[in-house]
């Protein structure tokens, strides 16, 4: 099992630098990324059983380099001449290091370029997600499939399609230049934030497979951070993540129900994920200008400190999100923000907060807005209105855990009356 | 989930070439659907006089034949496509060819076991 374990992780972080390799150095993206999954496959049957070679990433790039040689000479026999192209080197590869000079520096090149093809514009959020998830972490399309409850076919296609597209958006393995780079890179940031969500808000029960999505989440968010250690967001991102995954096991009740923040029980907080993710985000709020992950994060560190909810210094957490509505202007912040001021200036400021959103057309008839107002016409004293803005709440989600919990405090205030 | 109405047996009533037209299009909403990988599942159901309605009449289960509903359109299959907004769902449903001949299409959301912290 331990030894399984080990062979995994292995597997996972070669596989990005074999593939990145591959695709600089035959182009290709599509057909390199088959073969290094054969190669994934043909080394995670054997290597337990057999043993781990003393190069493992040579012996993937010897593997997946025949699978794709065996495919062209295939192919050769039926079209000469298209081979002739697929063969021919690439006029960047002479510009790119030999693969064997400064292995280190140009593996973390290959990662971060395979980050940034992953997401590239030319794809949905959800391509960019599972191509990302299996290029660079290396899951097959089974566990990817299985994670987003989809049934492998339809995973396969996805993933398919992807490659295809992003063959014909003529995307070469390069780096993006400078001015792009930094677009893509909030595109990779917020992707990997998109497949951690994914695997947070069904860490629970039945759904364990999803769970392993936060985790492989954090994996590669510590990898960008690696990668990247200057860039404050990165940081910042990773900090969130690690601060809203330590609630993993206070979240959700006996019976697989939601529990809010305020009502969870704090000891069973993760202490080491809380203490790295409030180590990482002080320190780079030090020496980044605060970008939105960095503030949410900061955010997150503040409930983090408090022991209980009681004690959270709301006062903080009113002027981060000031800051944060300012520089990342959203309606689902508003929402959050109009929570924290109410609990320094009263519901009836939180509620003050949220008109706006009831005109906008994007937000007035979404659930979080009715939950948020239910909540805070309960706080104010307004039984009848809270319950019907819960009734409404419930009646707009699409999870299950959230209509129980929606219906549950209507029904409390029910009773009251 | 895109949930398509009809009036049962109306391509009986076709030309032989509007059916095929219709299979057609049919197999090519799916193929492409199959494509994207936005499709997860989908059935067609059998004609309505197949149908059994279980339900409770003075306290006691009956088993009847027929329908739940009684209106001229019925529940005739469904499709599971899991895309990346509801507008896209809605642009699916308006392509499926039963929609022309008086058809309807309904398009819901599956409930989910996953909720956000509150």
């Amino acid at each position: 099992m331990t030894e399984d374990r080990t062979v995994e992780d292995l597997l996972r972080t070669l596989a990005p630098q074999v593939l990145g390799l591959l695709v600089r150095r035959h182009g290709q993206f599509d057909r390199c990324e088959d073969a290094v999954q054969e190669a994934l496959l043909a080394a995670a049957t054997q290597w337990p059983g057999q043993g781990v070679p003393d190069n493992p990433r040579a012996w993937l790039l010897t593997v997946a380099t025949r699978r794709l040689t065996d495919e062209w000479r295939s192919e050769s026999a039926r079209r000469d001449r298209e081979v002739a192209v697929a063969l021919r080197e690439p006029a960047y590869v002479g510009v790119a290091p030999p693969a064997d000079a400064e292995p280190a520096v140009a593996d973390a090149d290959d990662t971060l370029t395979l980050l940034f093809l992953c997401c590239h514009p030319a794809l949905t959020g959800s391509a960019q997600v599972a191509l990302t998830l299996r290029a660079v972490g290396g899951l097959s399309t089974a566990q990817i499939a299985r994670a987003h409850l989809v049934p492998e076919a339809t995973m396969s296609q996805r993933i398919r399609r992807a490659k295809q597209r992003i063959e014909a958006a003529g995307a070469r393995f390069t780096m993006p230049e400078p001015a792009e780079r930094d677009e893509r890179l909030r595109s990779v940031l917020r992707v990997l934030y998109l497949i951690f969500n994914e695997g947070y808000t069904a860490s629970s029960g039945p759904d364990l497979h999803r769970a392993e999505l936060t985790g492989e989440a954090i994996r590669l968010a510590r990898i960008l951070r690696g990668l990247l250690p200057d860039d404050g967001e990165v940081a910042g991102l990773l900090a969130l993540m690690l601060l809203t995954d330590a609630h993993r096991a206070a979240r959700l009740g006996p019976d697989g129900e939601l529990v809010p923040l305020a009502e969870q029980d704090r000891t069973r907080w993760d202490a080491a994920a809380i203490a790295e993710g409030i180590a990482l985000i002080t320190e780079a709020l030090t020496w980044s200008p605060p970008g939105p992950y960095q503030l949410q994060a900061a955010i997150a560190a503040v409930h983090a400190e408090a022991s209980t909810a009681a004690e959270t210094d709301w006062r903080q957490i009113v002027a981060l999100y000031r800051l944060l509505a300012r520089i990342a202007p959203n309606p689902m912040i508003t929402l959050n923000q109009s929570v924290a001021v109410a609990m320094v200036d009263g519901p009836r400021a939180g509620l003050a907060l949220l008109t706006p959103l009831i005109a906008d057309e994007r937000t007035a008839g979404h659930h979080r807005l009715a939950a948020v107002r239910a909540h805070l016409l309960e706080l104010a004293g307004d039984a009848e209105a809270a319950r019907e803005a819960y009734l409404a709440a419930a009646r707009g989600t699409t999870s299950l855990p959230e209509q129980r919990y929606l219906e549950l405090k209507a029904g409390r205030l029910a009773t009251q009356r | 989930m895109l949930l398509i109405w009809n009036r049962p047996g109306f391509t009986e009533e076709l030309t032989e070439q509007d059916r095929t037209a219709l299979f057609g299009e049919v197999d090519e909403i799916m193929k492409e659907l199959t494509e994207t990988g936005e499709l997860v599942d989908g059935q067609a159901l059998a004609n309505p006089s197949q149908t059994l309605t279980v339900r409770q009449i003075d306290g006691s289960t009956e088993i009847v034949d027929g329908p739940f509903m009684e209106s001229k359109e019925q529940f005739a299959g469904y499709l599971t496509v899991e895309c990346d907004s509801p507008q896209r769902a809605a642009e699916i449903a308006a392509r499926w060819p039963d929609v022309r001949y008086g058809g309807a299409m309904e398009v819901r959301p599956v409930m989910e076991q996953a909720g956000t912290e509150m």
